[in-house]
């Protein structure tokens, strides 16, 4: 074998996507006194804006930044140094650490004569040696971007055990030097492997022993230990955090990378709370390779000119907690549980004021910190309403997690918020163990020694609840501070989480209040999981009928009746499938509970568009009350709503109406393009069809952890991109067309599905109907798949006669009418029909392929 | 404008000569039997270069319809009819310095067998093209294209499937077979296929010869715009003509198999009719065939002026008329 040392090289020609002009070496002095020469990565602007200070980790190079390089916009330098031992920098034949490294990129970087601004750019064990830059060059730093690193172990944590694995000394020699394992290893930490070709630059300079020392001489500088050479220098870059809480910084994370798990995102998250922070839930370590890193670090970089949001006036509002304390010697109920007719259980508020007062002490007492998220698993009741306002009372932010997501979307969804504590019931928990989803235990129901160790309980609601018995009230939350985590309904796509601070959620409140004229006499029976929730907040009984949480078709006629009569309700909220099985039910209803249910003078259906037939058959058992549609989303709820009265009026046109703005709330119409896309500026005039954009104070703060859809649905700052397509009329009702995702992008233009389904569902022998587009974008044809009433087993083709009345009723072009036994739904509403599958189904059967299923 | 059309005696030969004569243009048919009457006829066949020449004198303008069509034949026929054909007139139109050469190609001739879901119009490839028809389409269009230029321009029109009342190639094949019951639906009879009424062909042809010159060069496809599942095409033929639609389901794999044996037999015993099915027909009937138009109703300043619905009725007044 040769000499210990190599002298730098250029990299041959030819590697996927690296361009030779970048390519150059630069020699310089190190901090020992000796030469030494480093391979780098250079475009070479001249008199840049700002330098990308690119830092690759072990065992990669700067190969690893080449999409940086290419896809710079003007005015950017970007700068990626290769290691001294790594890549194509000199083999020194020295044992280099941690604060030698952070020394020679400082060394590096002068050499480069890289001046003005600069924002450091790291991967894995890149981070902490930038991050040690960073820390002696604060004049310079304006940003930072870190993916899949670390700082520190967080406390308790095993180390990674693939690191341990490759240290531990049987192991790392020959895995890491002796042959190419770990190198290969490392590449296989993707969700999408790379080409062949770009595998092999990777390998590319590390072809020979000889070549690799370094690569097991950085798995073992790798601090673990207390008493580590290199423990200091790291403990330093720790320490610089701190000072740098107030430098703008974006962290994205492959989260199915083994090594660097959320875990360590977390950890950065809580050093740097300014970050914004995007999590890629399938994308693996080797983050560059797996997602478009370019595109969102340079979006990123492109705001940095532009003020911040300046925001409204915002309302100083009654805490969410105030209306319990409010009322807290009232012997008035505030939460009944029902079975059938039966009320089971019933707190007054004078109890419930008792016992979140105790249960947030205890929380607190227990350890449990403002800020920490705790996921509640527990159903619609009184033991949901306690823990829900004891944590909001002692500033834990809550995750609700709907069981309708199922066992796979709530494992993503949990996965994501990464709550410190779970309260659950027992079935909840013996998921939450059986599928490793993150946080302390706590069981709401009570149970025995041997089943508590099986669910791994941590604690039980009791004892919390007796911790909190005699002990100092904790210090309440901000408005700033965050209060909730829910999630989208995952129809389009995976569920994402969406969060609200404490004065988004009372802005919430206030705007149900208002809208629809909640005062201190109202009851409400809240059959729909969000509004269960708001109750105690809007200071009015509730109560939460018998029916299966995750299955709204489950609530009868008589368990509403029942429960609306258990509390004299004055109003219903309900969602459109549970109204349905109760119009189907109603048949069971005796004349007391038909009479109770005569006394609502509210109904509110949400969370999918409502039938009008539905809604005239649903007026018939509340034969006082007005039924209202609420238009929302989980990001905004609500933005508007309308009556069935209003909706009888306005008849049907393109789309469904949703009626006026709520209070509060702006609406506004990003147009389209040709192509589809909504770029048009914000609008408020009437017929102009594109996105609905959205403002209100009770709108979201942000998706959690998700910073570039964040950034792309806050697009102009302030407002809410909400992917539906629709106008507003001349009248300012605003009027739904479909999804964004869904338009048709036909030759004669952009055609939208809701105004199609209408009218095919109104036609004698049809039910459900989806309206896609096949073809490619531009010259897409238009195509209906309806699910007859009398059902087909299998998909076919229309006959000509059904063909030819779905195009009379129409207004476009329909090439093909199918009809299908079923479409598919959203498990949480049961209603929203997943176009873009049926879209992919149809694109195939029309092409000649394979019917199948959708 | 003097104009000759040739193949005037099939559906859109006909129709073309009748729609230019309509607005007063001087138009030459030829054709190897008796034409449409009331139109300056020459009598030939277009392998015949002394025919054609004959048949070129005094014309500014070309519009070349005919072809041999259909699945049977040998290659030789074939070659002769639709490539030494094509040679023969463009050869005779530019010693006329003939000013436009409107030449009607297919779609077909630049299709592989994969399904054409908005499709654009692809180089004709006579190596990869299905079938004889097909491939001598393919070599025909090429020649055209190489001759064009700017004192000879030449535009490829690619009509697909051209049907209306009259029609003896789709409609009559479709409903001679449902009145034997030899009309059987193949695959699910989902595919999407694009069809072309024929007075919208006509327009389309009719404004490529007024736009010869400036879209020297180009290969548009024309058609209706309106694909359909062609299991409702085939109902809504049959049904004009008063027949029941096929109930006989046929699986693709079947289909073609069935095909490849029966164009084996056919050969072998040199039967002249159509085969009851063919590989290439199994293919057509099961596979999407349908394109993208905005480039050709930009480039020809068209619309189809007769939807599909309306061609319908037009098809099922004019059977109704017949019996």
């Amino acid at each position: 074998m040769s000499s210990r040392t190599q002298p730098a090289a250029l990299p041959p020609s030819g590697l996927p996507g690296l361009d030779p002009f970048w390519s150059r070496l630069v020699t310089a002095v190190d901090s020992e006194g000796v030469e030494r020469t480093w391979h780098v990565l250079d475009n070479g602007v001249e008199d840049a804006e700002i330098t990308l200070l690119c830092v690759h980790g072990n065992p990669t190079w700067s190969y690893l930044w080449r999409k940086l390089l290419s896809g710079a916009p003007s005015g950017v330098r970007v700068v990626a140094v290769d290691h001294l031992d790594m890549g194509y920098s000199e083999r020194t034949g020295t044992l280099r650490r941690m604060q030698q490294r952070i020394d020679d990129l400082a060394v590096a970087a002068d050499a480069l004569d890289i001046r003005g601004p600069v924002v450091i750019v790291a991967h894995d064990w890149g981070g902490p040696i930038s991050l040690g830059w960073a820390a002696g060059h604060r004049e310079q730093l304006a940003g930072i971007v870190l993916m899949n690193t670390a700082v520190h172990q967080p406390a308790g944590s095993p180390a990674p055990t693939l690191i341990r694995m490759a240290r531990s000394k049987s192991v790392l020699g020959p895995l890491s030097v002796r042959t190419s394992g770990f190198l290969k290893g490392t590449l296989r930490l993707t969700s999408n492997r790379p080409s062949r070709p770009v595998r092999e630059a990777y390998l590319a300079p590390y072809q020979s022993a000889a070549r690799r020392p370094a690569i097991g001489a950085f798995v073992a500088d790798i601090p673990l230990e207390e008493d580590h050479p290199s423990r200091p220098a790291l403990s330093m870059v720790t320490e610089a955090l701190n000072e740098m809480t107030d430098v703008p910084t974006l962290l994205l994370w492959g989260s199915a990378d083994p090594v660097f798990s959320d875990l360590y995102l977390r950890d950065l998250q809580s050093r740097l709370p300014q970050a914004e922070a995007h999590r890629f839930a399938k994308a693996s370590h080797l983050l560059p390779e797996d997602v478009d890193i370019a595109s969102p670090i340079f979006e990123w970089l492109s705001g940095f000119d532009t003020d911040p949001d300046p925001g409204g006036v915002r309302t100083d509002r009654p805490s969410m907690w105030a209306a319990i304390e409010r009322r807290r010697h009232d012997p008035e109920p505030a939460v009944a549980e029902m079975d059938g007719t039966e009320v089971t259980r019933s707190v007054s508020f004078a109890e419930l004021a008792d016992d979140v007062g105790k249960t947030a002490r205890g929380l607190s007492a227990s350890g449990v910190r403002r800020g920490d998220r705790v996921a509640l698993l527990v159903p619609p009741g009184i033991d949901l309403t306690v823990c829900l306002y004891a944590c909001w009372r002692m500033g834990a932010v809550v995750v609700v997690v709907d069981a309708g997501l199922g066992a796979g979307g709530m494992t993503r969804a949990l996965k994501s918020a990464a709550p410190d504590y779970v309260i659950g019931i027992n079935k909840a928990l013996a998921a939450a163990r059986s599928m490793r989803w993150p946080g302390k235990r706590i069981a709401v129901e009570p149970l025995g020694r041997s089943r508590r160790g099986a669910l791994g309980v941590w604690a039980s609601l009791d004892e919390i609840k007796n911790r909190g018995a005699d002990v100092a009230e904790p210090p309440e939350p901000d408005a700033d501070d965050a209060a909730l985590v829910v999630f989208t309904s995952g129809a389009t796509g995976p569920a994402k989480g969406v969060t609200y601070r404490h004065h988004q959620a009372q802005a919430n409140r206030d705007a149900l209040a208002e809208v629809y004229d909640i005062g201190p006499d109202d009851r409400l029976v809240a059959a729909f999981g969000p509004f269960a929730l708001y109750g105690p907040a809007l200071g009015i009984t509730s109560v939460v009928p018998d029916m299966e949480v995750t299955s709204p078709g489950t609530l009868t006629a008589t368990a509403l009746a029942g429960a609306a009569a258990a509390v004299d309700a004055t109003m219903v909220f309900a969602s459109p499938a549970a109204l349905k099985n109760v119009v189907a039910t109603a048949g069971d209803l005796t004349p007391a509970l038909r009479s109770a249910l005569g006394k609502t003078r509210k109904l509110m259906s949400a969370g999918a568009p409502v039938p009008a037939e539905l809604l005239r058959e649903v007026a018939r058992l509340v034969p006082n009350a007005d039924l209202h549609t609420p238009y929302g989303m989980t990001e905004v709820l609500p933005v508007a709503d309308i009556t069935l009265r209003e909706l009888e009026e306005v008849g049907i046109g393109d789309g469904v109406c949703v009626g006026f703005p709520a209070p509060g709330v702006e609406i506004a119409i990003s147009a389209l393009d040709g192509d589809g896309a909504a770029t048009g500026d914000l609008v408020n005039a009437a017929n102009v069809v594109g996105e609905v954009c959205i403002k209100a104070p009770h709108a979201k703060d942000e998706y959690d952890r998700l910073w570039i859809t964040q950034h792309a649905s806050a697009e102009p700052g302030g407002w809410h991109r909400s992917g539906d397509v629709g106008h507003l009329d001349d009248t300012g009702r605003l009027w739904i067309e479909g999804r964004l995702f869904h338009i048709m992008k036909t030759a004669h233009g952009i055609v939208t599905p809701v105004a199609i389904e209408h009218a095919v569902e109104a036609l004698p022998g049809v039910g459900m109907a989806a309206a896609v587009g096949v073809g490619p974008a531009g010259t897409q044809q238009v195509v209906v798949a309806a699910v007859p009433d009398e059902p087909v087993r299998r998909p076919r083709v229309a006959d000509a006669e059904l063909a030819a009345t779905v195009r009379r009723a129409v207004a476009v072009d329909v090439a093909a009418v199918l009809l299908v036994p079923e479409l598919p739904v959203d498990k949480r509403h049961n209603s929203k029909i997943d176009r873009t599958r049926v879209a992919e189904w149809a694109e195939r059967v029309l092409a000649g392929g394979r019917v199948g299923r959708i | 404008m003097r104009v000759l059309v040739t193949g005037a005696t099939s559906l859109l030969g006909e129709s073309v000569a009748e729609r230019l004569r309509a607005r007063g243009d001087v138009v030459r048919t030829f054709q190897r039997s008796q034409g449409p009457p009331g139109f300056d006829q020459f009598l030939g066949d277009v392998a015949d270069p002394a025919a054609v020449t004959s048949a070129m004198a005094g014309v500014d303008a070309v519009i070349h319809i005919a072809a041999r069509v259909g699945v049977t034949g040998s290659w030789d026929e074939f070659e002769k009819s639709n490539i030494d054909g094509t040679a023969n007139l463009l050869a005779a139109a530019r010693a006329e310095q003939v000013g436009r050469f409107v030449h009607i190609s297919s779609p077909s001739v630049a299709h592989h067998g994969e399904p054409l879901v908005g499709a654009g119009a692809g180089p004709a490839d006579p190596d990869k093209a299905r079938g004889h028809y097909a491939r001598s389409k393919a070599h025909a269009e090429l020649l055209a294209l190489r001759d064009s230029s700017e004192s000879f321009p030449v535009l490829v029109l690619r009509p697909h499937l051209i049907w209306g009342p009259g029609d003896t190639q789709l409609i009559g094949r479709i409903v001679s077979r449902a009145r034997e019951g030899r009309l059987a639906t193949v695959g699910s009879g989902a595919a999407l296929i694009d069809t072309t009424y024929i007075s919208n062909a006509t327009d389309a042809v009719v404004a490529g010869l007024d736009k010869a010159p400036e879209l020297e060069g180009r290969v548009l496809v024309v058609t209706n715009g309106q694909p359909r599942p062609v299991s409702e095409l085939i109902e809504r033929i049959v049904r004009a003509a008063g027949l029941e639609p096929p109930a006989v389901k046929v699986p693709y794999r079947v289909a073609r198999i069935g095909g490849l044996a029966v164009e084996k037999m056919w050969d072998r015993v040199e039967r002249e009719d159509d085969p009851p099915m063919t590989s290439f027909l199994a293919e057509q009937l099961a596979t999407a065939h349908w394109f993208d138009q905005r480039e050709t109703r930009q480039a020809l300043a068209w619309e189809p002026a007769v939807t599909l619905e309306e061609g319908f009725t037009r098809l099922e007044e004019w059977f109704a008329q017949r019996t």
